[in-house]
């Protein structure tokens, strides 16, 4: 797992995990590229993140992974990052692409769901939380 | 003593308290107004692991934290 404050260079990453793995044997590959689209008069998104559960949920996705003999590796930025960049890639390496397509999918969901990052829209300069856009994580409520 | 600590948008200072499980915890954080309307969406945390049981005993030293709604990515 990467964390980089500010944009994500996408190819420098993800050409560096094509080398970790070419000798690998896996036969599917599958990134997946988050960007910042404009919309709502945002001038960039921007990111906190709670490294010590953020590591330990992606610790169990990496024993989910190799389980079924793949690997998943993922990068993700803090603070702000501007529009048409890149806040977030993740990547699949599997022997075969079925194992690949269902991972990536199960993946993606749990991260946007149970992954503790925090996301803000940036207008006039001011950080407003994304509230309308956040989910609560698995076993919210637990102390209402 | 245990250490409460409030992370992302919640934007509050930690709160040092008394507790010997998580309902104590619960039972003075619904004392503030303004966190009561956070506690229904938000995840707990116990020394960097989550949890799900109220019961769950606390230790001197414990470090709990509060996580709202996320969106990563």
């Amino acid at each position: 797992m990467e964390l980089y404050d500010g944009p994500l260079a996408v190819k420098e990453i993800f050409g560096r995990w094509l080398d970790e793995e070419a000798e690998s044997n896996y036969g599917a590959y599958i990134p997946f590229v988050g960007t910042i689209r404009a919309e709502d008069g945002i001038e960039a998104l921007s990111f906190d993140i709670y490294e010590p559960v953020l590591q330990a949920w992606f610790d169990t996705w990496q024993k989910k992974a190799k389980a079924l003999g793949a690997v998943v590796k993922m990068a993700h930025a803090k603070g702000d990052v501007p529009l048409h960049q890149s806040s977030y890639i993740s990547a699949v390496f599997s022997p075969k692409r079925r194992v690949a397509l269902e991972l990536i999918d199960a993946f993606v969901e749990d991260f946007k769901a149970n992954a503790p990052i925090w996301k803000y829209d940036v207008k006039n300069g001011e950080r407003i939380y994304a509230e309308d856009r956040s989910t609560p994580m698995d076993g919210s409520g637990l102390l209402a | 003593m245990i250490k409460v600590e409030f992370l992302g948008p919640i934007a509050r200072p930690s709160l040092e308290m008394e507790a010997s499980t998580l309902v104590d915890v619960a039972n003075r954080l619904k004392e503030d107004e303004e966190l009561v309307s956070w506690l229904d969406k938000c995840a707990v945390a116990l020394n960097d692991t989550m949890v799900n049981d109220l019961t769950t005993r606390l230790k001197d030293g414990d470090r709990v934290s509060i996580l709202p709604p996320v969106c990563g990515g």
